[in-house]
């Protein structure tokens, strides 16, 4: 079945994952694994939190800045929180917005960068000024000025973020079909007198969007790091709901004297944004393989 | 006399992520002082693979096995350090692709510099630039090339620019990689005119590695043809093409295009795909004459006839 | 080059077009909110009227255009003082935190980079990488939080926030920055006050940074040593040294010059944070004030400055670059 997939005799999905499943012995393959492990793992603590947390997030439980120990294996915050089940519950907003955003971001990237590379002229000359304009402008300034903006709130701070990754979509995108275009295949498909739809879909789309997986996790990656800063910074969040970055923002200043309520929330983001990233590398080394190590000199080499 | 350079058994595999491929597997070469040899096959055949072997500038997934003697010294068995001062001095290579083969960010007195303070430290900058000045000439190129970058001048120009960069320490062997593959034909003129001429006035030993049989005819005064990471026939030009023995090689010959040919030969067939240990004749699947015995033992060159001629092949062993 | 300079006047005018729009079209009412409940319309009136927030949006855009290019950045709602002295009073602090990341993300981010594509797939290689991975999805606040706690308040090895010694006096203003003026003023002590704030700073935001050069500085040794004029250089027996530094490096380097001057607009981000955890008085965190009080003025001054830093950086940032390649000289 692996081989069926991999001599892609399936859709650009089978494509994908066939030629995942031929490599994914080896370390591009084991991190990709990882990664998606610890994703899922997050994801399900998310949404079973009412069930895994051991107390509610929102109530006091114990003094406050009790050291982990005991019932509370993180401690407890200045609110006298418990900072497990904070965290369990935190893992929501950031997974929820970085969902939303890239949703987001991908109907806005994707087929402007389609368009844009595809067509080129004017119109790609003007997206793309503008697009780089965005991205050139720092993404948490950005985002903090939209949220500022637009008021506070999950979906507020979800398009502040889609429009932050929305240019990096649209690049990179522009660029794989801008070069593609130029290809003699698709050259040949042109001259045989396919038609501009069908170019697209069948020739463009399928090299394209094996892309797609891997800015995604990178971006979604760089998302939950954006979102953790602008909530850390105080901006988006309505008081009461769990989520690292505000958590963090909520025991900083005691950070010398309560660390854990601020080390915890910090670590999962760490943990998170850096599973994220190894299954975009990986997938990254997998499907793009820049560095592979000197190819069989069979046909070619001399 | 022995000859300058010796291959003994050469076998060169690569470890790669398809597995283990055979690019070279054991060849016996030899190249007498001040002569040419041609070693001739398609792409993928590994004779460039066997420059880079005898010069020692394997890729780092590559491995070798046997032994390579030049000038009764055993590479082989050199560290690093000793080869070092081999390469460049006494052996040098000239490859194909002059574009890519020069440091974009130095110009060429500082190529110069690089090269002949890497074997001799204390030379001073003036007696760098005099011998420099002296191989550019010898290579017809003006000495104020000196100043420039290699994006500033012409493939031919760095072609020769190569060339005379092998030449600063009078190299007695130098390995020709596929020299004026990628020029254009009146470029490949010149530089051919000059190869002539230098190996003439510095009585060097040339191996040439090309696909071209034509330069082959035109330079070399023994010929090996490789096949498949193997040398399947060997002896001296004209013999050879007059009288080609191995079916491979009268394939070759075939194919070559002249202006009396009415229509393209070409040998059926592909090469074989190099990953795994070879069984029998390599050259079994496109040859017309295939026997039992060709299945299962790869034939070694044997000797065949007077002249100095090996072939690989069962049909010829007679005693 | 000239046509990348130019270019960037254009985004620089789309950005200043994007703030514009979007502090006027946004809802609430800045100018109201800095007043106390119950002062009289007619006051708000005036001050509005004063501000030009009732003239047509396209004379205000025009007006904004003219005041910014005429050096007039108006005066901030929130602390009535010129935004044009408040932008440059705190610029200086941003910008020596930004020079001291980058050197340290240089340092860090290529040493380790060439570290890592020197041993390709041994031990080193992917110890670098592991790191690489960690630290750029490091939460930049946390990461000073914690260097924050353990060499400042644990170790007590340097100070815990600010940008200098309240015990001493800064020296005189010639930069701003005060490392430099301690330098030019021969005030050696100013000079290690100043350094010892900045290094904790500048480690936290320039191990996020370095962690992305040293990928970059890998990818390209590896790419360098394999390439086709490193071959000729070993076929010559060009020694190992001047294959590795004069060959494969200072090759390598180009493409990672070109991604500092990219990498401006991650420093900036991460200021805004690495400012606040250490209480560094500087542009990120004004930013940040201003945005959060909608003071127009102080906004818009604080876009200009940073699309003027920008520009002077990427054509630094060529300069450089046709220094180091010769073949994008023309």
């Amino acid at each position: 079945m692996a081989t069926w997939f991999a001599r892609g005799r399936t859709s650009m999905v089978g494509r994908l994952l066939g030629k995942f499943w031929k490599h994914s012995r080896t370390g591009a393959g084991l991190a990709v694994w990882a990664g998606i492990l610890i994703v899922l793992a997050i994801l399900f603590m998310a949404i079973f939190a009412p069930w895994i947390a051991p107390f509610d997030p929102n109530t006091k439980v114990a003094n406050p800045e009790t050291p982990p120990g005991g019932p509370f294996p993180m401690g407890t915050d200045r609110s006298g929180q418990d900072v497990l089940s904070r965290i369990i519950w935190g893992a929501r907003v950031p997974l929820a917005i970085v969902g939303v955003s890239t949703i987001l971001s991908l109907s806005i990237g994707l087929p402007l960068g389609l368009l844009s590379g595809f067509k080129g002229g004017r119109l790609d000359r003007l997206l793309v000024l503008i697009m780089d304009s965005v991205y050139a402008f720092p993404g948490l300034l950005l985002a903090i000025t939209i949220a500022a903006i637009i008021g506070p709130g999950i979906a507020n701070i979800s398009v502040a973020i889609a429009v932050v990754y929305a240019p990096t979509y649209f690049r990179v995108i522009r660029n794989h079909v801008s070069s593609v275009k130029q290809q003699s295949y698709v050259e040949a498909a042109t001259a045989l007198g396919v038609p501009r739809g069908g170019v697209i879909s069948r020739y463009i789309l399928p090299t394209v969007s094996q892309n797609i997986p891997v800015i995604f996790s990178i971006n979604a990656a760089d998302a939950i790091l954006t979102e953790a800063g602008l909530t850390f910074l105080g901006l988006g969040l309505p008081p009461g709901i769990p989520d690292w970055g505000f958590d963090i923002s909520l025991n900083w200043q005691r950070f010398d004297y309560s660390w854990w309520a601020t080390f915890y929330p910090g670590l999962f983001i760490l943990i998170l944004a850096t599973a994220l990233t190894f299954v975009g590398e990986g997938l990254n080394d997998i499907l793009n393989p820049l560095l592979r190590k000197r190819a069989a000199p069979v046909a070619g080499g001399t | 006399m022995s000859a300058l350079l010796e291959v003994h058994d050469l076998s060169v595999t690569f470890e790669t992520e398809a597995g283990r491929v055979h690019a070279i597997h054991h060849v016996d070469l030899e190249l007498p002082r001040g002569t040419t040899l041609g070693l001739v096959g398609e792409s993928g055949c590994g004779k460039s693979t066997l420059g880079r072997a005898i010069l020692r500038i394997l890729a780092e997934n590559g491995a070798m096995t046997g032994r390579v003697v030049f000038d009764g010294r055993d590479l082989s068995e050199m560290k690093e350090k000793e080869l070092r001062t081999i390469r460049g001095r006494n052996m040098a290579m000239i490859f194909q692709d002059p574009a890519t083969r020069l440091n974009p960010l130095m110009r060429i007195r500082d190529h110069f510099f690089d090269t002949l303070r890497s074997h001799e430290p204390n030379i001073e900058t003036e007696q760098v630039l005099q011998r420099s000045r002296r191989v550019l000439a010898d290579v017809r190129v003006p000495p104020d090339r000196l100043g420039m970058y290699p994006h500033e001048l012409s493939g031919g120009m760095r072609q020769r620019i190569m060339i005379a960069l092998s030449l600063l320490f009078h190299p007695t062997l130098l390995i020709a990689d596929e020299p004026t593959t990628s020029l254009d034909v009146i470029i490949e003129a010149q530089i051919l005119d000059l190869l002539r001429d230098l190996m003439s006035r510095y009585d060097m030993a040339v191996l040439l590695i090309t696909h071209n049989l034509g330069l082959v005819a035109q330079f070399a005064d023994r010929v090996a043809v490789m096949y498949a990471g193997e040398i399947i026939e060997e002896a001296d030009t004209v013999p050879l093409f007059q009288v080609p023995k191995h079916p491979y090689t009268q394939g070759l010959l075939r194919s070559v295009i002249d202006l009396e040919t009415n229509h393209l030969y070409s040998v059926p067939g592909s090469p074989p795909d190099l990953l795994g240990e070879p069984k029998g004749c390599p050259f079994l699947p496109r040859c017309g004459f295939a026997m039992e015995i060709c299945k299962t033992v790869d034939p070694t060159p044997r000797s065949v006839g007077a002249e100095g001629r090996r072939v690989a092949c069962h049909l010829l062993q007679e005693a | 080059m000239i046509t990348r300079l130019l270019l960037l006047i254009p985004m620089l005018l789309i950005l200043l077009t994007f703030t514009f729009l979007l502090l006027r079209v946004a809802p609430g009412d800045p100018v109201r909110t800095i007043f106390r409940e119950g002062t009289p319309e007619s006051v708000i009136d005036r001050v509005k009227r004063e501000l030009g927030l009732y003239d047509p949006l396209y004379i205000q855009y025009f007006t904004y255009l003219r005041d910014i290019f005429t050096g007039n950045m108006g005066t901030s709602i929130v602390t009535s003082k010129p935004v044009f002295q408040e932008v440059s009073d705190r610029m200086p602090a941003t910008l020596e935190l930004t020079f001291a990341s980058m050197i340290v993300a240089s340092l860090m981010g290529i040493g380790l980079g060439v570290l890592a594509g020197t041993r390709r797939d041994r031990p080193a290689d992917f110890g670098v990488r592991l790191f690489a991975a960690l630290a750029y999805n490091i939460p930049i606040f946390w990461l000073g939080l914690i260097l924050k706690l353990v060499f400042a308040v644990n170790l007590g090895w340097f100070p815990v926030s600010g940008r200098f010694s309240p015990r001493l006096t800064p020296p005189p203003t010639v930069t701003g920055l005060y490392t430099i003026d301690s330098l030019i003023a021969g005030n050696l002590v100013d000079l290690a006050d100043a350094v010892d704030h900045l290094i904790l700073p500048a480690l936290t935001l320039g191990t996020v940074l370095a962690a992305f050069f040293a990928r970059i500085t890998r990818v390209n040794v590896i790419q360098m040593m394999n390439s086709d004029f490193v071959e000729a250089a070993r076929a010559r027996g060009i020694t190992r040294m001047s294959v590795f530094y004069r060959h494969a490096f200072k090759n390598a380097l180009v493409p990672v010059v070109t991604t500092m001057g990219l990498s401006f607009a991650l420093l900036f981000s991460g200021a805004i944070l690495t400012e606040t955890v250490f209480s560094f008085e500087g542009m990120g965190r004004y930013v940040f004030y201003a945005i959060s009080y909608r003071d127009y003025p102080a906004i818009q001054g604080a876009v200009v400055y940073y699309g003027i830093i920008m520009l002077i950086i990427s054509l630094l940032i060529d300069i450089v670059n046709a220094y180091i390649d010769p073949r994008i000289r023309y």
